[in-house]
């Protein structure tokens, strides 16, 4: 446990991603099964007991500490696992807390009623840091900013593995994981998982270079489908239920009931979710409602109903297709669908052109009209290739909007950049005020990153936190894919994907745009 | 004259017109110690322990007062009928709690104050009275300060994990700099310490009145290359300024009994939290009230609510100050 809580310490306060990773490494390499399973089970969430709960842990500390001075202590911490922690007021034990493996065991086969009495001896022989650990062990809410990803690339740095081989089998897999282990020290084989329990990595796409790419590619060859504004997703479906993934292989499917309960069928299908009614796909803005939640709310369930437009199949029921072109993919697809009408998926559409000149103008047109953030081209005779294979799959995005906008407040960064002014908050006129309409913390190189650190420092007019205002003096020409309206924003516009195109230190000010020129790139819809 | 008559909410000496750490010049100031919600300069005459004006006129000037009193710890001052001793307080080097005796009333103003030991502050003595004003700086349950020790082996730890990266310690230029810096000695660490300009001034002082620093360089006028593997020491801002980019990838370092709140480490970017407080925790509030016998607790200086409220469940009569310029502002002043 001593080592398990140095590990959580660590992942709460270091900022590196790396040192992360390297410090997850490390533990995994050194722990013994099962207690590095099961802590990985901890670290990834896919562990909670029944009888443990953050309403069990402070009734036994009201029984030891006034409830007064808990609840200002509460107010002052305002978290109540570390709240709880922190105060408990028994210390000294002399005995080591038990091992992780040992602990956990404890935590499920204490009856409820001897539950408070454990944990009291608990709290008592545990270090201080021990002590944290251990609340936030049992109530789950661990709160240390760490990702399940981050927790599988520490697996894949540890053994040298491929991380998608990871991902692959991760949903397949149960703590303590000893199988997982056993592979990743090349102890054994690839635990053997039913592919309707997997997460099959994604076949992603190359962006286009114009110039060179257009001249040598054969448009015969290729079919184009519309670039869709929503996240990639994966739906398997199978005898042993449904799971419906994120690009990276988190299971998402409970934030989504209004498409896990509808739908039907056996099969692995590639698409993107999207939200809208009558398949009428809304802005990236109203799916972000829905993302990085728990559970879906009823309100969001009715005004951003999600569905998912396929554009690929990995597996006809039972069978594992990848391997067939993808224009033998799309007719085994279109006849999946044939025979199982869906009300939250549809296909999505091919766009028939005769040669790059016409796409690009159909390209173009679709994101003047729709928003559309580009189209996807496909090699007709290419498998599903999982990663990122040259010359099969090409997205290209519409030409990026640019717009100069200046700069009105800057934020230090975080890790490396913690001593920089390095997020940059920008606006536009509206009248004779300027509103902010984006914020951008990438396009500059590490030396423009100085020379605005110190043109920040120099031309602050307030600051509050680590926030400064600036003089509304240097004007960034910013480049984004789309306007979009939104309600959440002063200027009543949202930019998708902003970063510094430029650094505009001869523009003035007065030259920037307008925010009636900003709404003109709204696209109608 | 009873004690509450003696002294008002103020801290204010009536008979003798005195103010205790005031916040605003006055004619007549007893001064506890050299941190500034405590020491402020402009007062006609200020009594304090030689340390104290010493800290006083390194950080304002020599004219910082109109005219200093040195009183040496446990000697009594007779002013009028009433009696002034100062008693070692523990926080830093020369604080001083005041005992302020009038026809058998006893009144102790703490001051800032802890009672472990500390090789850079003369050791905390009780003093019993009738009215007791405390500080609460760490005046909830919460905060339970670990041993030093334990936390001075966290850091050589991390340091050893770390040979590549400099470790910069944020800490008070008074006090926790200082005490952090013997702590490391007293454990035998002989490498250089580097410091922050801002330091050097206050630990100069520290040496010179006698408590032993060991070899302690210049940050600036060492390379990235030198400064890899040792420790730093910088006031707590320098940790966001661009100061900190001198030194080779820092490992973050904090010394201060906020630290014991993870979420706030977090927040302000701390990569080790050191808990070393320089300030009684809630334990030693709630023993040293006991101790004192006195039956009159006022509470001033941090999180009063919670002291009072646990003064009174304990059945003495409680009530907080709040003196003006002491308002909690978040609480993050000078430890």
């Amino acid at each position: 446990m001593k080592r398990f809580a140095q590990l959580l310490e660590l992942l709460a306060l270091t900022p590196s991603r790396n040192r992360k990773i390297a410090a997850l490494a490390e533990y995994f390499r050194t722990t013994p099964d099962p207690d590095r399973g099961l802590a990985l089970a901890v670290l990834t969430g896919a562990l909670t007991f029944r009888n443990v709960k953050p309403a069990l842990l402070k009734e036994t500390v009201l029984a030891e500490v006034d409830p007064h001075l808990f609840a200002l202590s509460y107010d002052y911490v305002g978290d109540l696992g570390e709240t709880i922690a922190l105060i408990w007021p028994h210390h000294g034990g002399t005995e080591e807390l038990p091992r992780l493996s040992d602990l956990i065991e404890l935590f499920n086969t204490t009856s409820k009623r001897d539950l408070p009495g454990l944990i009291a001896s608990l709290l008592t022989r545990a270090e201080v840091n021990e002590r944290w650990a251990l609340v936030k062990l049992a109530t789950g809410a661990l709160r240390i900013g760490l990702s399940a990803r981050l927790a599988k690339t520490a697996l894949a740095e540890m053994s040298g593995k491929d991380l998608q081989k990871i991902e692959e089998i991760w949903h397949g897999l149960t703590p303590p994981y000893t199988e997982l282990f056993a592979w990743l020290e090349d102890k054994s084989e690839a635990p053997d998982i039913a592919h309707t329990a997997r997460f099959h990595p994604l076949m992603l796409s190359n962006a286009i270079d114009e110039e060179k790419d257009l001249t040598a590619l054969d448009p015969r060859d290729f079919a184009a489908e519309w670039k869709w504004d929503g996240i990639r997703v994966q739906l398997v479906m199978g005898k042993g239920g449904i799971s419906l993934f994120s690009r990276t292989g988190d299971d998402i499917a409970h934030a989504f009931p209004d498409i896990v309960e509808e739908v039907f069928g056996e099969a692995v299908l590639d698409g993107e979710l999207l939200v809208g009614h009558g398949f009428d796909p809304a802005p990236f803005n109203d799916l972000q409602q829905r993302l990085n939640r728990k559970v879906a709310l009823a309100k969001h369930l009715k005004e951003y109903p999600a569905f998912i437009r396929v554009y690929d199949i990995l597996y006809d029921g039972d069978e594992d297709i990848r391997p067939l072109m993808w224009r033998e993919r799309r007719e085994r697809l279109e006849d999946w669908f044939t025979r199982h009408p869906q009300t939250h998926m549809d296909v999505s559409q091919v766009i028939p052109f005769a040669d790059w000149q016409e796409l690009a103008a159909i390209r173009r047109r679709g994101a003047d009209e729709h928003g559309h953030e580009g189209v996807m081209l496909k090699l007709k005779t290419s498998p599903y290739v999982p990663g990122r294979p040259k010359g099969l799959w090409f997205k290209w995005k519409r030409d990026p909007n640019v717009v100069d906008a200046v700069l009105m407040y800057a934020q230090r960064g975080h890790g490396k950049r913690s001593s920089f002014y390095s997020d940059y908050t920008f606006g536009v006129w509206a009248g004779n005020e300027i509103v902010p309409i984006g914020k951008a913390y990438f396009g500059f190189t590490d030396e423009e990153l100085k020379q605005l650190d110190r043109w920040i420092r120099a031309n602050t007019i307030s600051s509050f936190g680590p926030v400064r205002e600036v003089r509304k003096e240097l004007v960034f020409e910013v480049a984004f894919d789309s306007a979009q309206l939104s309600g959440r924003h002063k200027s009543g516009v949202a930019l998708r994907f902003p970063r510094i195109n430029r650094i505009r230190w001869d523009k003035p000010a007065a030259e920037a745009a307008s925010l009636d020129e900003v709404r003109a790139l709204v696209p109608a819809t | 004259m009873n004690a509450m008559t003696l002294i008002d909410r103020n801290l204010h000496i009536r008979a003798i017109d005195t103010y205790v750490d005031p916040t605003v010049p006055r004619a007549r100031a007893i001064v506890t110690h050299g941190h500034s919600d405590h020491a402020r300069s402009g007062h006609g005459a200020v009594l304090a322990t030689a340390d104290t004006i010493a800290v006083m006129k390194t950080r304002y000037g020599d004219d910082c007062a109109g005219q200093f009193q040195e009183v040496a710890f446990g000697e009594p001052v007779s002013i009028d009928d009433v009696t002034i001793t100062l008693y070692p307080a523990g926080h830093i080097l020369g604080s001083a709690q005041v005992l302020i005796e009038h026809q058998g009333q006893r009144i102790v103003v703490t001051g800032d104050y802890k009672r472990l030991p500390d090789a850079t502050a003369q050791p905390f003595e009780l003093v019993e009275c009738d009215l007791l004003v405390t500080e609460a700086t760490f005046g909830l349950p919460v905060f339970q300060h670990p041993e030093p020790q334990s936390e001075i082996a966290r850091l050589l730890r991390s340091l050893a994990a770390n040979a590549d990266r400099a470790h910069l310690i944020g800490a008070y230029p008074l006090g926790k700099a200082q005490r952090v810096i013997r702590l490391l000695r007293d454990t035998g660490y002989d490498e250089p310490i580097y410091l922050h300009g801002a330091m050097v001034r206050l630990c100069t002082l520290y040496e010179e009145r006698g408590v032993a620093l060991g070899d302690l360089r210049l940050a600036i006028e060492a390379s990235k290359a030198e400064l890899a593997g040792k420790i730093v020491v910088g006031p707590p801002s320098a940790l966001k300024d661009r100061w900190s980019r001198r030194l080779p990838d820092p490992v973050l370092a904090m010394a201060s009994g906020w630290m014991s709140v993870k979420q706030r480490a977090r927040q302000s970017g701390v990569e080790l939290p050191l808990i070393i407080s320089d300030h009684a925790d809630w334990n030693e509030l709630g023993q040293t009230i006991a101790d004192t016998r006195a039956g009159t607790i006022w509470v001033t200086h941090g999180r009063e609510d919670a002291l009072v409220y646990y003064c009174q469940q304990q059945g003495l009569a409680a009530e907080p100050l709040n003196i003006q310029g002491f308002e909690d502002d978040g609480g993050e002043g000078e430890e």
